[in-house]
């Protein structure tokens, strides 16, 4: 289990300084460098070619990658153009808010999955279990960000039962149990939208679990051994099934991160899935390649903590 | 069919040989009546997209005309009009044609690529697999929205062929890891060492021997992607990263709504787009459950 886990940071190491050298380039692609957004348009071109240097920015691309490197590990992100701050400041507002979105949706991904797959692989063929697949089937043709639209017109628009944007009601001090429940309340229609979409796969992969355990022999002594139904589902097979499940869990947040922009753009959502496009129309590159970076690390960080958990759960993966 | 039976000597017994892979195609359509209809869907969606996109003038459909903004439903208008005075069940079937044709392009190169790297990485196995695997994981963990977005932002000569390399050089990674593990267990087979034996080149073995025995699982694989490269064109047209206004794809319809206003009171905007994107996406989606069905045994309906 150690020596997996090892063996699988060493081979997260490369990658993480592969995807900075790629996110590097990307910056170094971008039109505009660190001084476009801080010097005057009337400064004196020699100003800023004199700046220019001062900075280092005519030096060799491997000197500049080092420096930025090194303030990326200091959490010096750079500047951010349009909203004249530190890109770390900035960026730090907005983890707070998708962290809680996400966690949201997570929740409710599980909260959704697990009574539906529960059912449907229990009494699988009955009406229930075609209505859960026929929902799931539907649930994994449908594009998320189309389905957002649907839940925003009918509940926030038709309905008005949620706020149709925002994180919180505007004029609430924060600390209070208002300001929780406001943030709450904002933060519900999305992760449900989204919920409702990412909990298909795991609804479909713990039915066709739990059938599967179903036939195993082991299920047939627990019920000859005279184990009551809901003992042999609850104790013998939800364990089994239930495991492949926790796996998952990494992915899953690989997968939220796609998600995020899509919600957080149609919801208005402030997080970093929105910072993120509205950095790429203002064109606020430092902004863009920080966050690129830091969703990146959090993508191979997800993949990691799958690989991991599912290392524990089936030994047989656990490369030599 | 005469070529079914197989007359042996005098008996005069006769063997039914098992059916062709197509035949067993054709009858698990035929038997699983939502793919047969979704079959028949796709191909008049394809007729008549293809076919009017023919007869409408493209410019005449993207152009701006102020004078009927926002206009319903109407005889002169089928679907209304969106922000721009634009058509917008023109614009449909504009659009539909660029979605499939950029989905068909996207996952023919994606399949392309992903099939020549999986059947080299699978069929020589060792150090050379463990290295195209590791740059493959790579590809594998970049985050793969943003990375798109933005390389769509900074492209200098954006283009339709740009928009489709881009999504290309991020996607191939799925069909190639597929590939990979079926061409590592089809390397072990016994044809794969005859053919060594008798001296045939690797080349030859991997395309015109290995290849042809993984046909079936590509043909599935890619019919299953079409429909997720669809979502995802749409997905990043919608978000304003796919296809320019000037060449709309159902992505660019449905970004409409991002109004709230044309969300609330103009569904003839972006709801038509939406059906149209889910009910291609579901269709898809069925033929390739067929499909999938008709290549495993275990799966098979009849």
């Amino acid at each position: 289990m150690w020596k997996f886990s090892i063996r699988r940071i060493m081979i997260m190491i490369p990658q993480v300084i592969l995807l900075s050298i790629i996110v590097f380039m990307l910056a170094k692609m971008m039109p505009g460098d660190a001084l476009t957004g801080l010097i005057d348009p009337n400064v004196d071109p020699n100003t800023i070619a004199e700046k220019r240097e001062e900075l280092g920015l005519n030096d060799p691309w491997y000197e500049q990658y080092t420096r930025w490197v090194a303030g990326v590990f200091t959490g010096d992100l750079g500047q951010s153009f349009h909203f004249k701050m530190p890109v770390s400041e900035l960026v730090w507002q907005r983890i707070v808010n998708s962290f809680w979105l996400s966690l949201l949706t997570l929740v409710l991904t599980y909260l959704i999955a697990i009574p539906l797959g529960i059912t449907s692989g229990r009494y699988n063929d009955s009406w229930a279990d075609r209505l859960i697949t026929g929902y799931t089937y539907i649930g994994f043709a449908a594009p998320l960000f189309i389905f957002a639209l649907v839940m925003l017109w009918i509940f926030g628009f038709h309905l008005g039962w949620f706020p149709t944007g925002g994180s919180v009601k505007p004029g609430l001090t924060p600390g209070t149990f208002e300001y929780v429940m406001s943030k709450l309340y904002h933060m519900l229609l999305p992760a449900l939208s989204m919920a409702l979409i990412t909990t298909v796969s795991t609804v479909q992969y713990l039915r066709s679990e739990i059938i599967d355990t179903k036939q195993k022999d082991f299920i047939l002594t627990a019920r000859a051994k005279g184990a009551s139904e809901s003992r042999v589902y609850n104790r013998h097979i939800l364990r089994n099934s239930l495991l492949p499940i926790a796996a998952f869990f990494g992915y899953e947040i690989t997968g939220l991160i796609g998600g995020s922009i899509f919600i957080e753009n149609i919801f208005g959502y402030p997080g970093m899935g929105q910072l993120f496009l509205n950095s790429i129309l203002l064109r606020d590159y430092s902004v863009v390649t920080s966050l690129v970076l830091l969703f990146g690390i959090l993508t191979i960080l997800g993949t990691l903590l799958s690989d991991i958990i599912l290392s524990l759960v089936d030994p047989r993966i656990r490369i030599k | 069919m005469e070529t079914n039976k197989i007359d042996i000597g005098k008996e005069g017994s006769e063997i039914v040989k098992s059916p062709s892979g197509w035949r067993i195609v054709g009858r698990e359509i035929m038997r699983d009546k939502v793919a047969l209809f979704s079959l028949i869907f796709l191909i008049a969606i394809m007729i008549i997209v293809y076919g009017t996109s023919l007869l409408l003038d493209v410019r005449e459909i993207v152009k701006v005309d102020l004078f009927s903004i926002h206009q319903p439903p109407s005889e002169e208008f089928l679907l209304g009009t969106d922000y721009g005075g634009r058509d917008v069940f023109g614009q449909l079937i504009i659009g539909t044609r660029n979605s499939l044709s950029i989905g068909i392009l996207v996952t023919l190169m994606t399949g392309a690529i992903g099939i020549i790297y999986g059947l080299v990485a699978g069929y020589f196995g060792g150090t050379v697999d463990n290295i195209m695997m590791r740059i493959l994981d790579f590809f594998q963990v970049l985050p793969f929205l943003m990375i798109v977005i933005v390389f769509v932002a900074i492209v200098p000569k954006y283009s339709i062929l740009t928009f489709s390399l881009i999504m290309t050089a991020f996607l191939w990674m799925g069909i190639a890891r597929l590939i990979r593990s079926k061409a590592l267990q089809e390397k072990e087979l016994d044809y794969v060492q005859a053919s060594k034996t008798l001296g045939t080149s690797n080349f030859k073995i991997m395309f015109t021997q290995v290849l042809p025995n993984l046909s079936s699982l590509i043909i599935v694989t890619m019919t299953l992607n079409l429909a997720a490269n669809i979502g995802l064109e749409s997905g990043l047209s919608f978000l304003g990263f796919g296809f320019p206004e000037s060449t709309p794809s159902l992505g660019t319809l449905v970004s409409y709504a991002r109004n709230p206003q044309t969300l609330e009171f103009r569904w003839w905007v972006w709801v038509p787009a939406s059906v149209l994107i889910l009910v291609l996406m579901l269709s898809i989606n069925n033929v390739g459950q067929a499909l999938k069905r008709a290549t495993d045994a275990r799966q098979r309906r009849g």
